[in-house]
């Protein structure tokens, strides 16, 4: 086990932000850390690359307590903070040959794995840069070159692609992804695509606790959120939805719209049913036009927002 | 060795990337130059009972720029990095709290030093102008520079706790120059406060630097003034230290 978190408990002042928190991250996986703001990610990340202790619990990074063997455990880990704060004054080589000293690697491997990180990061035509006059992308390319300047076991990042352009957050996602056979990564986000993207495994915590966990897939299929079927016909004066309603695995029926005799329903569907056939030979029957019979099952999003809703209710 | 020095290079590197260092060196050459061409053109104006290294290192400028320095050198050490955040970077990396504490006092510590090489030119050129030493013998320089070293080792360390008491410089630089303006009164406190018994005033003058130049810079090398500042430097720098080990393990 890379990650081993057990009961851990953060207080702050009046407030518990992360609350009773156990899971574990096997070598190599690349986990997202989902939630919304102030639910305990960063929190979270903090405790487990030595920056903050923990009010109770335990937790260990590579068999190493945070705590008691907090030195071995900062060898093993690249952490980039959220925000990635770097020196400002500081050229991007001369920066990442200071961060590579204080990792302890020798002068060789420093200018070997400088080379490797410049290539990796794509910062070859700024490594003679100020940092300060970097743009945003750019410097977070940095605080993630200096993440995995001394080929951590772990990568923590937190929020790795916040305030990114487009492209440059597709490129530090493929970046992620590429890193997910060497590393363990944990990455925190509130990006869900990214996260649908990049992970192997998806944690979504709620007010300091863990509200659900397991791969994009299984979140979606444990979920609530149910999938949804788009119909668009033509029945003239009959009414279709009460019609559509009484046919088997059809849920909710919403009406999403008229125009011109065309109307638009959005059905919900029953775990395992798939009711387009029947809807189809109930056109057929009827003499109904039909022009759209389209399946969509829930984004990352929909389960969520649904489990964070729940989560509240 | 590696990690130390690397941290030692980057604390003088940050000096002098920032224009603080060089608005110190302006002040305390400036300073310094003023009070060596006065102190020359009192000596060329008849004899003195003093040497140009006595009289040098106790006027009011050299105090004053003295005293100045150390809030400017080391308002930023601790203080910036708290309030950019840069400081997580080098808590999460694998360094050792005294490590940190050890790197930041000994690069503002040397740009200390550096600061006052250049006064030692001063006597080389009055030597050769004037073809007469500034003081009679090598003691005279000696104690006075080993003196600059020890008063510099103390009050560099009065910045350094006031700096990693806050994330604001320029509460860290108040807080370094009122305990040094305490620091200088005690010294002075001794000659201006009259009817002092002779008990007070001992006790006073163990605490004062002025007393200890007079001493120092006639070349007498005493050990109550070494063990009064390297004990003292010794004692802010561990309470620096403690101060960093309680924001790590606060609970």
């Amino acid at each position: 086990m890379m990650i081993e978190v057990e009961q851990l408990t953060k207080r702050y002042a009046g407030h518990w932000a992360v609350d009773n928190l156990s899971f574990t991250v096997a070598r190599g996986e690349v986990v997202g850390f989902l939630g919304p703001n102030g639910a305990g990610k960063t929190t979270t990340m903090r405790i487990l690359s030595c920056f903050l202790p923990a009010t109770s619990g335990t937790a260990r990074v590579a068999g190493f307590d945070v705590f008691s063997q907090s030195l071995e455990v900062r060898r093993r880990v690249g952490y980039m903070p959220e925000n990635t704060p770097l020196y400002a004054d500081m050229r991007v080589e001369e920066f990442l040959t200071y961060r590579a000293a204080l990792r302890g690697l020798d002068s060789t491997r420093a200018r070997r794995r400088l080379g490797d990180v410049l290539d990796l990061c794509s910062l070859r035509d700024v490594n003679r840069r100020i940092i300060g006059h970097l743009s945003k992308g750019y410097r977070q390319r940095v605080g993630l070159a200096d993440a995995l300047l001394h080929e951590p076991e772990l990568l923590i990042l937190d929020e790795p692609t916040i305030g990114l352009d487009p492209g440059q957050i597709r490129e530090v996602r493929e970046l992620i992804h590429r890193l997910g056979g060497k590393h363990t990564v944990l990455l925190s986000s509130h990006i869900l695509p990214e996260v649908e993207a990049a992970c192997s495994r998806v944690i979504i915590i709620n007010r300091g606790r863990i509200v659900a966990s397991g791969t994009p897939a299984e979140l979606i299929r444990q979920s609530r959120a149910v999938d949804v079927l788009r119909v668009e016909l033509n029945a003239g004066p009959a009414d279709a939805s009460a019609a559509l309603r009484e046919l088997p695995g059809v849920g909710e029926v919403a009406s999403a719209g008229e125009a011109e005799g065309w109307m638009s329903f959005h059905l919900g569907v029953a775990a395992g049913a798939d009711p387009r056939e029947a809807i189809f030979q109930l056109a057929m029957t009827r003499g109904w036009k039909l022009r759209e019979l389209s399946r969509r099952t829930p984004s990352l999003e929909e389960v969520f927002v649904d489990i964070i809703h729940a989560d509240h209710r | 060795m590696r990690i130390l020095s690397a941290l030692i290079l980057r604390e003088l590197k940050a000096l002098f990337y920032s224009p603080i260092a060089y608005v110190v060196l302006g002040l305390v050459l400036a300073l310094s130059g003023l009070n060596f061409y006065l102190i020359v053109s009192a000596f060329s104006a008849g004899p003195t009972p003093v040497t140009v290294v006595e009289a040098f290192f106790n006027t009011g400028a050299f105090w004053f720029s003295f005293f100045a320095i150390f809030p400017l050198i080391t308002m930023r050490l601790y203080a910036e990095e708290f309030r950019l955040g840069t400081y997580e970077l080098l808590q999460t990396a694998p360094v050792r709290d005294w490590q940190i504490v050890f790197a930041k006092f000994t690069g503002a510590y040397l740009f200390f030093l550096l600061l006052w090489l250049p006064t030692a030119l001063y006597f080389g050129i009055y030597r050769w102008i004037a073809r007469e030493q500034a003081a009679p013998a090598l003691g005279n320089y000696f104690g006075t520079y080993v003196l600059l070293a020890l008063m510099g080792a103390l009050f560099v360390s009065v910045g350094c706790l006031a700096s990693v008491l806050t994330k604001n410089q320029i509460i860290a630089a108040i807080l370094s120059f009122v305990a040094l303006a305490v620091i200088f009164n005690f010294s002075i406190l001794g000659f201006v406060v009259p009817n002092l018994s002779p008990a007070s005033r001992r006790v006073l003058s163990y605490f004062s630097s002025v007393e200890h130049m007079y001493e120092f810079n006639r070349g007498i090398l005493s050990t109550r003034p070494v063990v009064y500042y390297l004990s003292g430097a010794l004692l802010l720098q561990y309470l620096t230290y403690a101060v960093l080990q309680y924001r790590r393990w606060k609970f």
